[in-house]
């Protein structure tokens, strides 16, 4: 009896034993064998729709899309100016309605075939005539009147009205040979590699699998010189903290979005060089300066008092941007100015000194005194209405930011005695009720681009919402002079007299505040630097890497030397391992339980 | 979710009760359970469209976030979705669409709502078929081992062990073995990006990836088959049929084997049916930590948008296999229990 009972322990044991040693019988000679040092393998932490490029519409989508085609011109990595892609030269018409690009000779397709305006007037015209082609890029074509190529090398686009953002199409243009058969655009087969596979990027698409990974290989007929980076991997996670954990154990090379404590870890991990890089985003406080629709017919419940600028200065003034970004962000943002991020610094707007609103407690509260807001019960104040001056503040509860930054504002606010109310909700939440107009103050920010147009045609009359939750710019900003500015730097062909109409019209906005930018947020990421280097930043000095306006961050680097060994842990032997362990632990239990089982049998 | 789902098995718990005292004829039993599970299933399917719609969000300012869109491509993209049209229409058109057994198609995806899901089916039934039946057998030995030697050191720290890791959330529980093995194992997804070409290599790759996700939730699960377990062979172990059976001179092991295990177990083979299904809509957590391609994974998404067609048919495969697991559970007890066709 004892006996027995020993030498089952003892099997048990064993059975233990065996598959605990082999991952390292297995581990040496697997991870010997595989060299994956030009494999570049980043997570991503956002989803893919669609890697067909007229319906691609979320950012990690149209990032992959700008490995695989080539753009007409592109962002430089130098300074975000336009440089020459698919055209090699440009030039407006001296009315500014018609321009004229020259295609760059001798660029081919992956599959061969020639490179030519065909190709690109075929791409802009289908955004044109195909609504369901227009989804990702459609408002790029709005104000085009007709694309069409005379010759091969012309491509020549009429447009309605001037348009200086004609040098920053954000289009890649896809070969007509592969396009021009697909009918329907939201056909599934249009996100295969049999489609997107046939590129001019400096990478080509060779596998898709649907939340798990896509993966490019280095085009070699790329016509800038094929990448040094062998291969591109982009690695689905759902969870940031396991990506980091993959940085860290060598599963991963690149991460970015990262928070400020995953970023604060990974700066004194071995191994990995982190990156912390002037944003492309902005954040901001929105002030509902009265809410309306195109109609401009009131919509929403905003507090009348906001539609006081007075009032809106004077939260301007109470409220310290400095140590949010100190405190909140731990210091990874940059103090503010206009709406345009200091990376695109020709379009940047700085306040002077005589305009800013400096964090002064006491300018605001006489301000409020000046506008007739009387000190009432409580230490909050009371408006010539009789409204008490007290706000909701919208923000998300999904957010560290939201939750912290609402502390600090609500404080700051009831020192000039103004109540605040905190209303945390979901991110969903926040863009309903920020989009309809049912908000006080709320806490948001949107990404830019290179390329203000688009970021300043939010705040203008014609971006009010035609009905009450479809507005495109919630900051609900209508005012004439500033559409007057806006338009003429829309109009301007002149890079320096463009950029001084986008400063002067951010100026307005700045003035009357009807939101206030709070900073500008530092894009956090971090790469294996014993596997890889010399990935190039947009802007060069002090820009991100990754989800770039352009392919210049991975399309640079380069393997480092020796670096080969991918450090994955038992990655490729460890499965063989364990998998063979597991065989062995059901094996030896089927045995013991045969065995025991035959053995009571017999004694029963 | 799980809150309608819970009633509706609570309800069916409580008729099954009645049946069994009264005792029905088979077909007309197997009938009236069917058709209950059918009626349980339009609830859902309404109460999913109704309940989906009250979440706030705009699915298409979610879609076109960060990104140049003019007014006129949103109004396009509300038109191609069908969000223009007023509720009682999107409901007719939907609930039509059911019957002829399409699901409609995503928002965010534009794919048929059926083939994303029928995706991530399999890699769900992998994970929480595994970690099912381990927990069972781990469970049910546990359980057994401690009911036979009640109050023992065992049985106290047995017990203390699984209600410990039965409370622990199953995300930071993966998040902490994610990190305290140190690579050991893949942090993210189903399958390596390089993965042998041949059968066995696939499966093996499979495996290793399935290691963490599945121990995770194997932890927070075994917990209650064995506490059922423990419990239903205590109230077993008083019975006077066992002391017959000692007094025949058969071994204590064989005892509790022969005759004790066989009739504790009919309430833990129920609720492991009862269990699974909701198992699967419990794997969200664990596929977000481990990037698991699975159904966990699919809500996940479909609830940022929100992407109301992928989430509405997400939640009907959810609840129905609660639904589904619940009619199993029900037929397999009359099948298993003597006692409920006698009557």
């Amino acid at each position: 009896m004892l006996f027995s009972r020993l030498r089952r322990v003892r099997a048990a044991f064993a059975a233990l034993a065996v598959p605990l040693l082999m991952p390292v019988a297995f581990a040496q000679p697997a991870q010997a064998q595989s060299d994956n040092s030009g494999v570049l393998r980043v997570a991503l932490v956002q989803e893919i729709d669609h890697l067909n490029p007229f319906t691609a519409s979320f950012a990690s989508s149209t990032m992959v899309g700008r490995f695989a085609w080539e753009f007409l011109t592109l962002p430089s990595a130098e300074d975000a100016t336009p440089t020459g892609g698919i055209a090699e030269s440009w030039e407006p018409s001296p009315d500014g309605l018609t321009w004229t690009f020259k295609i760059r000779p001798g660029m081919k397709w992956s599959d061969d075939q020639p490179i030519t305006a065909d190709d690109a007037a075929f791409t802009f015209n289908r955004i044109m005539d195909d609504e369901k082609a227009a989804e990702a890029n459609g408002s790029y074509v709005e104000n085009f009147e007709s694309v069409t190529a005379p010759d091969e090398s012309t491509l020549v686009i009429k447009i309605k009205e001037r348009q200086a953002s004609m040098t920053a199409l954000d289009v890649p243009i896809v070969p007509e040979h592969i396009w021009s058969d697909i009918e329907d655009m939201a056909d599934p087969r249009t996100d295969s590699v049999e489609v997107v596979g046939v590129g001019s990027g400096p990478f080509l698409i060779t596998e898709y699998r649907p939340n798990e990974l896509v993966r490019l290989k280095a085009n070699p007929g790329y016509w800038r010189g094929k990448s040094k980076v062998e291969e591109l991997q982009f690695l689905k996670f759902d969870n940031s903290e396991a990506a980091v954990n993959a940085l860290q154990n060598g599963e991963v090379d690149f991460v970015n979005r990262l928070t400020q404590a995953q970023f604060d870890t990974l700066k004194n991990a071995d191994d990995i060089e982190t990156n912390q890089a002037n944003g492309r985003r902005y954040r901001e406080l929105l002030m509902n300066p009265g809410a309306q629709n195109i109609e401009r017919q009131p919509i929403g419940d905003g507090h009348p008092a906001l539609r006081d600028v007075r009032v809106r200065k004077a939260i301007a003034k109470a409220i310290d941007p400095q140590v949010l970004v100190d405190r909140v962000l731990g210091g990874y943002g940059e103090l503010p100015g206009g709406l345009v991020p200091p990376i695109y610094d020709n379009f940047h707007y700085t306040p002077a000194d005589d305009v800013k609103y400096t964090f002064d407690p006491d300018a605001a509260k006489r301000e409020l005194d000046a506008a007739g807001y009387r000190e009432g019960p409580g230490g909050i104040r009371v408006g010539p209405d009789g409204r008490k001056l007290e706000f909701r503040l919208t923000a998300r509860s999904s957010e560290d930011y939201g939750q912290r930054a609402t502390d600090y504002i609500a404080g700051w606010l009831k020192d000039v005695g103004i109540g605040v109310k905190k209303n945390l909700v979901s991110d969903n939440e926040v863009d309903e009720t920020t989009s309809s107009g049912h908000y006080d103050l709320a806490l948001s920010g949107w990404g830019t681009n290179p390329d203000p147009d688009y970021i300043l045609a939010k705040q203008t009359c014609a971006s009010l919402p035609a009905s009450s939750g479809s507005s495109s710019s919630n900051a609900f900003f209508c005012d004439e002079e500033y559409d007057r500015l806006y338009a003429q730097q829309a109009a301007e062909t002149d890079e320096a007299k463009r950029g001084e109409f986008a400063r002067e019209a951010q100026a307005r906005y700045y003035d009357q505040v009807p939101s206030l930018v709070l900073d500008y947020d530092n894009a956090l990421e971090a790469y294996r630097s014993d596997r890889f280097t010399n990935f190039q930043r947009q802007p060069v000095e002090d820009g991100q890497i990754m989800e770039q306006t352009g392919y210049w961050g991975f399309y640079n680097a380069e393997p480092v030397a020796g670096g080969g060994d991918s450090g994955g842990g038992l990655s490729a032997g460890a499965w063989v391992g364990i998998g063979a362990g597991a065989l062995v632990i059901v094996a030896g239990a089927a045995t013991v339980l045969l065995r025991r089982r035959a053995s009571t049998e017999d004694r029963e | 979710m799980t809150t309608s789902t819970t009633s509706t098995t609570g309800t069916n718990t409580v008729a099954d009760l009645d049946e069994r005292r009264s005792g029905t004829s088979t077909p007309r039993f197997l009938l009236g359970k069917i058709g209950g599970a059918l009626a349980s299933l339009v609830l859902v399917v309404v109460l999913g469209f109704l309940l989906f719609r009250m979440i706030p969000g705009d699915p298409v300012a979610t879609m076109t976030r960060d990104r140049p869109t003019s007014p006129q491509q949103l109004a396009d993209l509300r038109e191609r979705l069908g969000i223009d049209k007023p509720l009682w229409q999107q409901f007719v058109d939907y609930f039509g669409g059911l019957l002829r057994g399409d699901l409609g198609e995503s928002y965010s995806f534009s794919r048929p709502v059926a083939t994303m899901i029928g995706e991530r089916l399999w890699p769900t039934i992998l994970l929480v078929g595994t970690a099912t039946v381990l927990a069972v057998i781990l469970g049910l030995w546990l359980g057994v081992r401690a009911a036979w030697r009640r109050n023992s050191t065992f049985d106290r720290v047995q017990t203390g062990i699984a209600l410990t890791l039965w409370s622990v959330p199953q995300f930071w529980l993966g998040l902490i073995l994610l990190i305290a093995t140190q690579g050991l194992f893949p942090s993210r997804g189903m399958r390596s990006p390089d993965a042998p070409e041949h059968f066995f290599g696939q499966a093996l790759d499979i495996a290793w990836h399935l290691t963490l996700p599945c121990l995770t939730l194997l932890a927070v699960i075994y917990a209650q088959y064995m506490l059922v377990m423990r419990s239903s062979l205590l109230e077993e172990m008083g019975a006077e049929y066992l002391t017959t059976a000692r007094a025949k001179g058969l071994r204590d092991d064989l005892v509790r084997r022969r005759h004790a295990v066989p009739n504790a177990l009919l309430p833990t083979v129920t609720l492991v049916f009862l269990q699974f299904g909701m198992v699967v809509s419990g794997t969200v957590t664990v596929e977000a930590v481990f990037s698991w391609p699975g159904l966990g994974q699919l809500t996940y998404q479909a609830l940022r948008g929100p992407d109301l067609p992928l989430l509405q048919g997400v939640f009907i495969v959810l609840a129905g296999s609660v639904i589904l697991m619940n009619l199993l559970a029900e037929v397999l007890y009359r099948v298993l229990d003597p006692r409920v066709r006698a009557t």
